[in-house]
């Protein structure tokens, strides 16, 4: 691939069900590609926490994904309510979401803490009332 | 273990994916959280749950498993068996509750490979 590929993906936000629609397409991207099972792996997996993360927080946002030799960058923005508390929120176990969110199987406090240790580098921009912005890497090597 | 051996063990129903259950699954995770299951990496598994939505088709294929058994008699809807067709992973559901499921399976060999304690 001599130069970056860009994708832009819209999260519903009304749908929880369709959550992971974007890391789902991502993930065959990158098969498609060549890149290898466990830099798919780890894209899929910390795309598709973000991803749920958008909807049950922050009623959807938009993912912008750039593949290129070096390796995967994800960027998810939202416009929700913002993280009040990043350490807090990284600590595995700690969770905002509702009892109805957990019912789905989610929200056990483990999608930051899963971001971070699926991928090679991850920060969080955040202001509460403004919204999120989550920054991913993940290295092809 | 293959995925036929393991609905055998379960009295399972294959609901799709029939045509792939000669493939072999070396390890398996029982959840109900999905967020648990993806803290996880494990290749060729099968996931056993309880829960019954579409999301648990993406976290598996996500997590690249190759098979999940819904217990406690659970029915996935029409939405979700269309979803694990395109993902290509196999759905049986079994009567048995989750904790006997899990023992059957663990009892022949089935292992939970690597994430036995966190």
């Amino acid at each position: 691939m001599s130069e970056p590929i860009r994708y832009v993906f819209q999260v519903d936000g009304d749908d929880f069900m369709s959550a992971g629609t974007a890391s789902a397409d991502v993930k065959k991207i990158l098969r498609q590609l060549g890149f290898s099972s466990d830099v798919i792996r780890r894209t899929a997996i910390a795309m598709y926490e973000g991803e749920i993360n958008m909807v049950i927080h922050a009623h959807g946002g938009v993912a912008e994904v750039e593949i290129s030799d070096v390796g995967v960058d994800i960027i998810l923005r939202d416009k929700g309510p913002g993280i009040e508390n990043i350490e807090l929120a990284m600590s595995e176990g700690y969770s905002t979401a509702k009892d109805t969110i957990r019912a789905l199987g989610f929200g056990a406090g483990m999608g930051l803490p899963n971001m971070k240790k699926y991928t090679d580098e991850m920060h969080i921009e955040t202001e509460l009332g403004v919204g999120t912005t989550v920054y991913m890497k993940v290295l092809a090597k | 273990m293959t995925i036929a051996k393991a609905a055998e063990l379960l009295q399972a129903e294959i609901i799709c994916g029939e045509e792939r259950k000669n493939e072999e699954i070396i390890s398996a995770c029982g959840a109900d959280m999905m967020s648990d299951v993806l803290a996880f990496v494990k290749d060729h598994s099968l996931l056993l749950t309880g829960l019954v939505n579409t999301q648990v088709v993406r976290t598996a294929e996500m997590m690249d498993m190759r098979c999940i058994a819904f217990v406690r008699g659970k029915e996935p809807s029409e939405e979700i068996v269309e979803l694990a067709n395109d993902s290509g992973i196999v759905l049986m559901k079994t009567n048995y509750r989750m904790y006997t499921a899990c023992g059957i399976l663990y009892a022949a060999g089935l292992r939970s490979e690597g994430c036995d304690q966190v």
